[in-house]
């Protein structure tokens, strides 16, 4: 057990493994669907204004759309894998260094998802709506700015990788 | 917060500014001017005008056209979007639309007074009015007899009334007054409205100070050069002039005491965006004085839609359309006397 005399830190630990990884895996979900949400916003609202005056535009930039909603995939797909994470341990266990350890694991992985594809929707729907605006004037500049936002969707998949890295080694430890 | 306006502008501004822009691509182009440049008569006009956005406006009128038929159906076409997008938009949006009126009504009380003192017709003035000027008590302008009237009867109920405090007096109404009068108001509108755009903050308000600085600066050029020779004294000279943009306060210093238009050349030369403006006015034309102020103008209207995510655009667009709608009179009213030699005399090409 703790030998630390510090309250917080016997706060911290005696906090369930179980309460870490549920909130990682709802903001997991939750933060990335804001995102993404966020996002079509951005993009939808200049895209349906622009589309009045060039309705040509409307179905080549649902592609910016479908990038931002991309991210929120990327948040359903993670929150599947890390709620299977999750195992029961005997009450005994439940306050190992190992099973802390698997809570913090799936903590982190829902935050680094969350977070990551929060930034990435937003990144893609300001993106596109320039890219919507542009095109309506100029129909050259639309692949040049599509360039621009898949560079920027792969942010979202950059924090994907590192969450279900951190997630793979998420084992609670063995009943005794 | 400055820089971080693309996230939250979309909201509630996003769709009316990706309609302005579409509004701005049908602009008429180097290519329209030339082909208008080149008709014979109006109805060659009417006809080249009908493939472009005015179609719908000028295809009923019957011929004979006259010059200011197209002038006003164009002009309608402007208040059409305008009214679109005002209907359309929320707070502040809405508000910064309305400024954007305040100059033409200040107009329009100016034609309405002067066109009484000079005895004509209140209908026939309210119909040389600019319609984006209008409000519901204009044509009781024509019963007042000095400033202190106006104000009471009628304008105190109209969003002209903060700007009347400067110039409120018992003095009977005449041309000399009139004109200091509309100036003084016309400078109200711009410090209002710039204080307004400083309060709104990031893009808008950086866009904004700069376009506004620039129009307090010529109207300073203007007003000086206009009251050379008159008996306006310096020191009324130099309280119409407005209290920002470049020019303040150590130009308005020199302005004040100029008594000819070299003078004034002198004074403005040591700034360096209107060096290039006076150096080309070689022996003092106005015309081209005029002209080089509309096209450094229409420069920097063009550069505010370069820049997402703020208010400035739609100030742009509207004096963008108020300067083809003075190029399409200056063309007609060149074709309808005959005089296609001086077309290009102050046409702005906007693209």
């Amino acid at each position: 057990m703790v030998t630390s005399s510090s309250s917080w830190a016997r706060a911290l630990v005696q906090i369930s493994p179980y309460t870490f990884s549920a909130i990682g895996i709802a903001i997991s979900i939750g933060v990335s669907v804001l995102g993404a949400a966020w996002g079509i916003y951005i993009t939808g609202s200049s895209l349906i204004g622009a589309a009045i005056k060039a309705p040509r535009i409307t179905s080549k930039n649902l592609i910016s759309v479908i990038f931002c909603e991309a991210v929120a995939i990327y948040g359903v797909i993670v929150a599947i894998i890390l709620q299977t994470k999750l195992e029961s341990v005997p009450t005994s266990k439940m306050y190992d260094p190992e099973s802390l350890r698997a809570g913090y694991a799936i903590f982190a992985s829902g935050i680094i998802v969350g977070f990551a594809n929060l930034v990435c929707g937003l990144c893609v729907g300001i993106i596109g709506s320039s890219c919507a605006l542009s095109d309506a004037q100029n129909s050259s500049l639309f692949v040049k700015i599509l360039v621009i936002e898949i560079f920027g969707s792969a942010l979202g998949l950059f924090g994907v990788i590192v969450g279900i890295i951190m997630s793979a080694q998420a084992t609670w430890p063995n009943r005794a | 917060m400055y820089g971080f306006e693309a996230m939250t502008f979309n909201i509630h501004g996003g769709y009316l500014e990706a309609i302005v822009r579409g509004h701005r691509s049908g602009l008429l182009t180097a290519a329209d001017y030339n082909n208008l440049c080149q008709c014979e008569t109006l109805d060659d006009i009417k006809m080249h005008l009908s493939a472009t956005e005015y179609g719908p406006y000028l295809q009923n009128e019957p011929s004979p056209l006259y010059t200011t038929t197209i002038v006003e159906k164009c002009t309608l076409k402007l208040v059409d979007e305008y009214n679109h997008m005002l209907t359309q938009a929320t707070e502040p949006l809405s508000t910064f639309l309305e400024y954007i009126r305040y100059g033409h009504m200040i107009d329009n009380v100016v034609l309405i007074v002067t066109g009484t003192l000079h005895e004509r017709d209140v209908q026939e003035l309210l119909e040389k009015c600019h319609p984006l000027g209008m409000f519901d008590s204009i044509a009781s302008l024509a019963v007042a007899q000095n400033m202190r009237e106006l104000y009471r009867l009628v304008l105190v109920d109209t969003p002209l009334a903060p700007y009347f405090s400067e110039c409120i007096s018992s003095e009977d109404l005449d041309d000399m007054n009139i004109e200091i009068m509309r100036n003084t108001l016309y400078k109200a509108y711009l410090e209002d409205f710039y204080r307004f755009c400083q309060k709104l903050g990031g893009a808008t308000a950086e866009i904004m100070s700069d376009l506004l600085a620039f129009e307090a600066d010529r109207r300073a050029v203007n007003i000086t050069i206009n009251s050379i020779g008159t008996e306006l004294t310096r020191d009324d000279r130099r309280k119409l002039y407005s209290n920002f943009g470049l020019l303040y306060p150590y130009g308005h210093e020199e302005l004040a005491v100029c008594e000819d238009i070299d003078q004034v050349r002198g004074a403005m030369e040591k700034y360096p965006p209107y060096q290039s403006i006076f150096s080309k006015l070689t022996y003092g034309e106005s015309q081209i004085l005029d002209k080089a102020f509309y096209e450094e103008e229409v420069k920097r209207l063009c550069l505010a839609f370069e820049q997402q995510f703020h208010y400035a655009v739609f100030f742009a667009y509207m004096r963008l359309r108020e300067q083809e709608i003075r190029n399409l009179m200056w063309i007609s009213e060149c074709v309808a006397q005959n005089q296609k030699s001086r077309v290009h005399d102050s046409v702005v090409f906007i693209f």
